[in-house]
């Protein structure tokens, strides 16, 4: 074996190993951390703890469907009944059932005094007494009094509405027979919230098949029932899933077309595994280097990734068809190396970006490129048998020169073109982009329509506006809640805002229990001030010993803790806005809107945030979920914007500066600005408003277009450039074909990418042939790169 | 026996006027509103409870409740749907299929109103006692836990007005409603 292979394989198998080992030990993850900033504002980060502790990600809505309303019913509750056992899984089951809805009516009626916000001396002093009796007898009078008269002899002041009016302050799902249904009866409803966070997708994948195999294994299940499910982790797992699958179909079979289309251009299975090599080893490289970088790679980024070997596998097929074919590897290796330069240059900007995503396929693209190119420049040459020859295409060059001569000819018609994009692209200014969060969401229209219907049938708010703060201990987290919430109530009272909901509503603070009982009046007492109290009203004092009897109970009995919640759904309520964090508290107030109109369902956040900065709770922070996301997703996009046109600048800089001449970098420019306007128009024109993601694809073009335009340029004055039009055609070929079978997958974040740079690198193919490719064979001075 | 069934046939041929008469008579009516007094009769209170306030009727499922004393208060039930609102507070939204003890307590003057009989009959066996302009019917829930809230409900009327509405709970308290017609519309 000569020494030079010997070595090249040497190099070959220690970068293998070397990459082979980073890449075992790199920590990949899929959680949203992908999306956070990687310096976060204090509400970016509490925004992050929303989606990873907080309730919203922890629920998961299931709606059971066919078979009749009394089966679905009974479905419920076999399904409640087994996913409530389950206390490692499960924090709580809801279906509205009458035994949970009785628990909790107990609850609030056997806690009533600890409970109520009323509660306080003065409210049971004699004056205090009379006015809530003199309140009570209204309410008995009135059309809900029927309700009503049967605690009353116990709860003469209305303890108990009180308390259950602020706990089921939102509106509860409709119900049929006897569980939770939506609004058109046609769905039994349930709510679980899982203990595991919505982020942790192994744990939210691990759950929703577990929900699916106890509602399968439910006895007698009439065969067409179904389940539906919802949430934020449920989605999550399916889009995940989806993505999965479909970048293992769509790879699958874009890795065939591609085989299929090189193994008939070389006609040599050797040529084209070598010709895998670049791509695989700047694939691993790749990986390696970004995990040595960041600590981790997102599988974002390994999905972004894989559209590297888009360009990897060019510098193969250039280099077979091209060195193999007969050009001077003098002139040939100096263009790749360019071309390379200009792809890094183009991705260098993403280095620089908050997104951490961006950054890491930056790091990915340009080390793995530089890889391929290496392994293409030293590896391939050494590995290759000698006397390899690739097939004579000099049949097919023949027939692209006469197509490429006509191309020519249709240059004006090319530029007509190009300046009908650009009015396109101007007429559509103010509106290329989409600044929707929605627009990078990989969840189906079926599955939002789900979604929708599960959250409205069972009154799920996206909980938009939440004031959160952290605490040390549960008590210290329960009194401050109890502080923020009287700052809260007055802003409910003045109209700011709708209401909110506190976890001590139904657990408060051993402090305010202990408080509460202190206020309750000792027996003499007690009864001397209700006698008072009851001067001039038509109740019957002797009906009224529950009442005594029930208040000297609570002031001589316990305080509630969080196990006297039990079975309740206000157990759920709890949890999920008091969140047990590793080394505190999470404590989570969601506030809703009283605007109607024009500015229905908005808070103004401002308001409420001075509001509680006067009462010296400066650190319970008020967010607005919605526009803090969407602004964040807004940023990337400026951000990236800015550093996508700084790197247009640096590889024109680059371009002139290795050219040295302003025409020839024009030349090779104006193919890839022509394509990338087109593009943009074709998909403007089709209705698409551009994303992220498109201005990665559009990236890409520039970088796998500059390749095609640098070849045409250094192309000028070759005798027989067929060979180089070839190897252009085929590695245009393999882009468009790979990239194009992306364009049809469903998910718009694989879409995005597809249709871009699919049509993109076309383009770039046939703007370089027109603008770049000195037309008809000439005797021009041969420019080259000295 | 057959003499049991012979006099009862002899009285209906002799009276002539039966439930399903008068509930011809009642789903005859026209839209119509009324004043009405009630008195709760509550067993933890020496004096009973009165409010007073109008009732509208638009056939054939509206019934609208609206009391002005002593605290403005309004029951609208429209179909399914049962709304309370009551001054200063939340509105309460009922829907009538999920809730038969309220849907039961509806429909007794609801049903009656429109002279529906089925959906009378649904609820309550029924009996009536009197004639075309002085009668009586008396509701008895049919169902266990409808019986245990309300023993017995009361109509009395003349043709197709209703005059009183009692209530008979099971606990001992009762409910009494004068309804005195104001026009028809």
């Amino acid at each position: 074996m000569p020494s030079g292979r010997l070595r090249a394989l040497a190099i070959l198998l220690i970068v293998f190993f070397a990459c082979g080992f980073v890449i075992l030990r790199t920590r990949f993850v899929s959680d949203l951390s992908a999306f956070m900033p990687r310096s976060p504002t204090e509400r970016q980060r509490l925004l992050l703890e929303q989606f990873r502790d907080g309730v919203i990600a922890r629920l998961v809505m299931i709606g059971i469907e066919g078979g009749d309303a009394a089966e679905r019913a009974r479905l419920s509750r076999e399904l409640a009944a087994r996913l409530r056992s389950d206390r490692q899984l499960f924090v709580g089951v809801q279906n509205g059932d009458a035994a949970t809805a009785q628990r909790d009516r107990d609850y609030f009626f056997q806690n009533r005094y600890l409970l109520a916000p009323d509660i306080s001396p003065e409210h049971f002093t004699a004056e205090g007494l009379h006015a809530a009796l003199l309140e009570s007898l209204d309410a008995l009078s009135g059309d809900a009094g029927l309700l009503f008269k049967g605690i009353f002899p116990r709860d003469p002041t209305g303890e108990t509405l009180k308390v259950l009016e602020r706990f089921e302050g939102h509106s509860q799902p409709r119900t049929v027979e006897g569980v939770w249904a939506s609004p058109d009866g046609e769905l039994a409803l349930l709510l679980v919230q899982t203990r595991a966070a919505g982020s942790d997708i192994e744990a939210q994948s691990r759950i929703v098949s577990h929900i699916r195999q106890v509602f399968v294994r439910i006895e007698d299940r009439k065969p067409d029932t179904r389940l539906l499910m919802s949430g934020t982790g449920v989605l999550s797992v399916a889009s995940r899933s989806a993505i999965e699958g479909e970048i293992a179909r769509l790879a699958m079979a874009s890795l065939v077309l591609v085989s299929c289309l090189l193994l008939a251009v070389y006609r040599s299975p050797v040529l084209f595994l070598l010709g895998m090599l670049p791509v695989v080893l700047g694939a691993l490289v790749g990986i390696a280097a970004v995990s040595l970088g960041f600590g981790r790679v997102h599988s974002l980024t390994l999905g972004f990734g894989t559209t590297l070997i888009g360009e990897a596998v060019d510098y193969s097929i250039y280099f077979f068809i091209q060195c193999l074919g007969g050009a001077s590897s003098e002139r040939f290796w100096p263009t790749i190396a360019l071309g390379v330069l200009t792809s890094i240059a183009g991705y260098s900007v993403l280095l620089f970006s908050g997104f951490p995503s961006l950054a890491q396929l930056g790091l990915y693209s340009i080390s793995g490129l530089v890889a391929a190119a290496l392994a293409a420049r030293y590896l391939l040459p050494e590995l290759m048998p000698r006397r390899t020859r690739v097939r004579d295409l000099r049949r097919t060059g023949a027939v692209l020169e006469r197509l490429f001569n006509q191309a020519a000819g249709l240059r004006w018609a090319a530029l007509a073109i190009v300046l009908a994009a650009g009015a396109v692209i101007l007429a559509h200014s103010g509106r290329i982009w989409n600044r929707q969060l929605n627009a990078l969401s990989p969840v189906t229209q079926e599955d939002q329509r789900t979604d929708a219907r599960l959250r409205s049938g069972l009154g799920v708010s996206d909980m938009r506006y939440v004031a959160a703060f952290a605490a040390n201990d549960e008590q210290s987290a329960l009194q401050k809640a109890e502080q923020a919430g009287n700052v809260l109530q007055d802003l409910v009272d003045r109209g700011v805002i709708g209401d909110y909901t506190s976890p001590a509503f139904v657990l408060p603070s051993l402090a305010r229990q202990r408080s509460r009982q202190a206020a309750l009046p000792d027996p003499a007492t007690a009864r001397g001030r209700l006698h008072q109290a009851l001067e001039g009203l038509p109740i019957r004092a002797d009906r009224l010993g529950g009442f005594l009897s029930d208040l000297q109970a609570t002031r001589n009995g316990g305080v509630l803790t969080r196990a006297d919640l039990d079975g309740t759904s206000a157990e759920m309520l709890v949890d999920s806005l008091l969140v047990r964090r590793e080394h505190d508290f999470l404590v989570l107030l969601p506030l809703r809107s009283a605007a109607a109109g024009s500015a229905a369902g908005q808070i103004d956040i401002d308001q409420v945030g001075s509001a509680l900065d006067q009462a010296r709770l400066a650190d319970v922070r008020v967010v607005d979920i919605l526009e803090e996301t969407t602004n964040l997703f807004d940023n990337y996009l400026r951000e990236a914007l800015i550093l996508v046109a700084i790197g247009c600048v640096v590889i024109g800089g680059l371009l002139l500066a290795c050219l040295r001449s302003t025409v020839r970098t024009l030349r090779v420019v104006a193919p890839l600005a022509c394509s990338v306007a087109c593009v943009t128009s074709a998909l403007l024109l089709c209705g698409v408003q551009l994303t992220i993601l498109h201005l990665i694809g559009l990236l890409l073009v520039v970088a796998i277009g500059s390749n095609y335009a640098l070849f045409f340029d250094i192309d000028r004055g070759i005798e027989d450039r067929s060979q180089v039009q070839v190897s252009l055609v085929v590695a245009n070929l393999t882009a468009v074909s790979s990239f194009g079978l992306l364009g049809f997958s469903r998910i718009p974040l694989l879409s995005a990418i597809g249709t871009t740079v699919g049509l993109g690198t076309f383009l770039a193919l046939v703007f370089s042939v027109m603008l770049t490719r000195p037309s008809g064979y000439g005797g021009l001075a041969r420019p080259s790169l000295e | 026996m057959g003499l049991t069934i012979a006099v009862a046939l002899a009285v209906a041929m002799a009276s002539d006027w039966q439930l399903a008469d008068l509930m011809h008579t009642l789903s005859q009516n026209q839209p119509q509103q009324a004043t009405f007094v009630e008195k709760r009769y509550l067993s933890v209170l020496n004096q009973p409870l009165e409010s007073s306030g109008e009732l509208t009727f638009i056939p054939p499922n509206r019934l609208e409740k609206r009391t002005l004393k002593p605290k403005p208060e309004s029951l609208i039930v429209d179909g399914d749907v049962l709304i309370v609102e009551q001054s200063n507070r939340r509105h309460l939204r009922v829907n009538l299929r999920e809730r038969p003890d309220i849907s039961a307590f509806v429909e007794s003057i609801r049903a009656t109103l429109a002279g529906d009989q089925p959906a009378l009959e649904k609820v309550y066996s029924i009996e009536l006692s009197g004639t075309a302009d002085k009668w009586r019917l008396s509701l008895v829930p049919r169902r266990q836990e409808m019986v245990r809230i309300v023993s017995r409900i009361q109509i009395a009327g003349s043709q197709g007005d209703l005059a009183t509405i009692e209530f008979d709970f099971a606990d001992g308290d009762r409910s009494e409603m004068v309804v005195a017609k104001a026009r028809s519309r």
